[in-house]
Parts: C-alpha cells; structure tokens; sequence
C-alpha cells in the first residue's frame, strides 16, 4: 500500500500535467479559429479559380488545340509524392495517419521510380530513416505559413515537371473536415487533372480574350497549382490544431479521471490510518484500565 | 439585362471586396477598360495598377497587380495577387520600393540586375503610391 504522502504527490504531478495539457487544449483552440478563418477567407479565390479553369479548358480545346504542359498526362512512371505533416507532435494521430497513408502510395507505385518532398518535421523524420529519396523538405515555417511558402513549393513541383524529371505529382496530407474530423487525403496535383467530359457542365462561355487563350492559360496554370498548394497547406494546419485540440481535450479528461481515482485512493488511505490510531488508543487506554484494575 | 454590375475581387489570402456597382475600370495586362453593364464575355489578364468602381457617385480605388479578371452575364470577377485599398497600403516601404528599383533601373547599382523584375516592382511601388495618395 502507497504511503499518503506517495499518492498525494502523484496527484501532485498528475495536476501538474493536466495544467500543461489543459493549457494547450486553449491556445491550439485559438490557433484554430484564425486558421480555420483563413481557410474561409481563402476559398472563394480558388473556387473562382477553378471555374474560370473550368471554362477556359473547355473553350481553348475547342480552338487550336491550346494544350498545355501542365496539363499534358504523360505515361511516365516517375511518381513524386509530397507529404505534409505537422512540426510537432501531441495531436493524436494526426501525423501518423498521414505517414501511413503515403506508405500505402509509395508501396503501390513504382518504388525506384518515386521520390519524396518532405513537408513538416514529422514526416522529415521518418522518411529520413527510410531508403526512399528526399528530394525536398521544408519545416519550421508553420507559424508563418504564407502564400509564399506555397509558391515556393508549386513552382519547384512545376520546374521538375516541365523538365520531365518527374511524370506525377501527389500530394497527400490532412484534410479538414470539421474540429473533431481530419482525414488523410491524397490528390493529384500534376498534371492538372481534366474534370471528366460534360461534369463541368457549364455552357461554353464565348469570351473575348484579351491577349489570346494560350497566353491567358499560361498565366492561369501556374497560379492554380500554387493555390492548390496554398490550400493544402492550409488544411493541414487547421487539421493539426483541430487534432491537437481534441487530443488535449482528452488527456485533460483522462487526467482529471485519474485524480479522481488517486483521491478516493488518498482519502481510504488516510482514513484507514485514523482507524488504526485510534484502534491503538483505544488498546492502549484499554490496557491502562485493566492494569489499574489489578 | 441588369442595370448594375455585381463585382468580386479576391486575392489568394481574401477577398477584398464584393459589391454591387455600377461601373468599373481594370488595369487590363493590355491596357485600361472600362466595363459597363451589359458588357461582353470577357477574360483578360491583369497588369499593375489601379482599379476603380463606382457606386453611384462614389469612386472607390484599389492597387491590384496581376492576375485575371472576368466578365460574364453582368458579373465581374477579378482575380488578383495582390489587391489593396488605399489605406491599406503602406506608403513608406512603397517609397523605399520605388527608390530601390529606380536605382537598379539608372544602371548605377553594382549588383546584377534583373530588368523584368526591377521594372515590375517599380510599376508596383508607383501604382501603390498613386493610389495611396487618393486619401485625404
């Protein structure tokens, strides 16, 4: 049996870990709300991207055949796959779950042929381990993410891309669903994939172009890709503070659990204590009263 | 046909605006026009400078630079990487930009210089200075 002073020190220190815990519930909440304010404010940029692609796509390939590059599908085994994490840990299985899920894509593809950009340190540090090739790898900047952060990335993937180095590109990382939900998700990002035929749906718009199409989808292709990226990037972020919310949330319950146990332990602990005391009390005045008896 | 124009800008972090406005003028890549309701499909790309909306009397300015904008069916969308509003815009990195190009444009500069990006920058700080100046 534990000492009382034994239990009540663990109680101690499990408090002191529920304040910890407690602590990051809060400011990954925070975080969460401006993240998850930034998602919004960004989505209607690339919601009219998309339909603007949408169209243009549709009413260029009419005309001269305005292909593009980056539209190009080629049959290529070269996969580069990209996998965005978190820098840190403590938010369940939120890294785990995506380390997992790209496993799964590099076993499938051809694993001579892929190669991998490293985003997050959690993902450095396990692809680091593994014979796969890191061509890439980008961290500590999630405090600051920017729209920069994403070009950066999209006009690496884009150069290697135009320069046939790799036939694919793959992303996969965290999608925010809600605050309790994130789920590992993987997309193409290049080539851009075509919406199936008719799914777009839209009539063909009759623009006039100002310079011309191909010019206009020069333009257009490149800036898709990096909010693609961008977009990602962000998902992630709001997904890591959702996750890591949740998970604090619940060792703070799992430790106010255990205080409750290591209370009741206390308290049956120090009560027995005064039973004995005074068990031995009243052996004692007991004995003092026969001997004067006698 | 409508009367009025609705207008969207967004950039890729927000969007900037969304009105309903009777006229406006966008720095096109090909020049200025001017978009009226009515108008034409259309789908140009965006150069560097000041885009203007008018509701009613009231003109409202913003610098934008690059990107796309599109006219369908009385409906303008543009999008921009950058857009501001005149009080947004901060007016002394704007003049430390615009110095810094003009220099590297004069051929004085003992750096290498890159001359697309240095003009660019330049019709930047110049279009935001002007746009900044239309507070007061």
């Amino acid at each position: 049996m534990a000492t009382l002073r034994d239990i009540q020190r663990r109680i101690r220190s499990v408090q002191s870990t529920q304040k910890i815990t407690r602590a990051m519930k809060l400011v990954a909440a925070a975080k969460l709300r401006r993240a998850q304010e930034r998602i919004l404010a960004a989505r209607p940029y690339a919601a009219k991207m998309g339909e603007l692609l949408g169209n243009l796509v549709t009413a260029a390939s009419g005309s001269d055949g305005a292909q593009h590059p980056l539209l190009e599908q080629r049959e290529g085994p070269r996969r580069q796959i990209v996998i965005i994490t978190a820098d840190k840990g403590l938010a369940g299985a939120f890294n785990s779950n995506v380390i997992r899920r790209a496993l799964d894509l590099i076993r499938q593809s051809n694993t001579t042929e892929v190669t991998l950009v490293v985003v997050g340190r959690k993902a450095r540090d396990f692809y680091r381990r593994r014979p796969w090739t890191i061509k890439r790898d980008m961290i500590a900047f999630w405090d600051r993410l920017a729209y920069s952060h994403a070009s950066e990335l999209a006009d690496y993937f884009m150069e290697q891309y135009l320069d046939g180095e790799v036939d694919e590109v793959h992303l996969v990382y965290n999608e925010f669903r809600s605050v309790a939900v994130q789920r590992p998700v993987r997309e193409q990002l290049l080539p851009i994939p075509r919406r199936a035929e008719g799914e777009s749906g839209a009539e063909a718009v009759d623009y006039l172009y100002e310079p011309n199409p191909k010019t206009i989808l020069d333009e257009l292709l490149p800036r898709h890709v990096r909010t693609q990226v961008f977009r990602a990037l962000m998902e992630s972020l709001a997904g890591e503070y959702g996750a890591r919310m949740t998970a604090m949330e619940a060792a703070t319950k799992n430790a106010k659990e255990m205080i409750d146990v290591l209370t009741i332990q206390y308290n049956k602990a120090r009560q027995e204590k005064i039973t004995k005391e005074l068990l031995d009390i009243v052996g004692g005045a007991e004995a003092l009263k026969q001997g004067a008896e006698a | 046909m409508a009367d009025r124009l609705s207008l969207e800008i967004a950039t890729p972090t927000r969007l900037v605006a969304a009105e309903t406005v009777d006229e406006i003028v966008i720095p096109g890549s090909q020049g200025y026009f001017g978009v009226l309701p009515g108008h034409a499909a259309f789908l140009t790309t965006l150069g560097i400078g000041e885009l203007m909306y008018r509701i009613g009397r009231d003109e409202h300015y913003l610098v934008v630079a690059n990107g796309f904008a599109e006219v369908r069916n009385d409906k303008v969308i543009v999008l921009a990487d950058t857009a501001e509003r005149p009080e947004e815009i901060d007016r002394a990195r704007a003049e430390r930009a615009r110095d810094r190009a003009e220099r590297r444009l004069s051929g004085r500069a003992d750096e290498e210089v890159d001359y697309q990006r240095a003009l660019a920058a330049l019709a930047r700080a110049l279009a935001r200075l002007l746009t900044a100046g239309r507070i007061r």
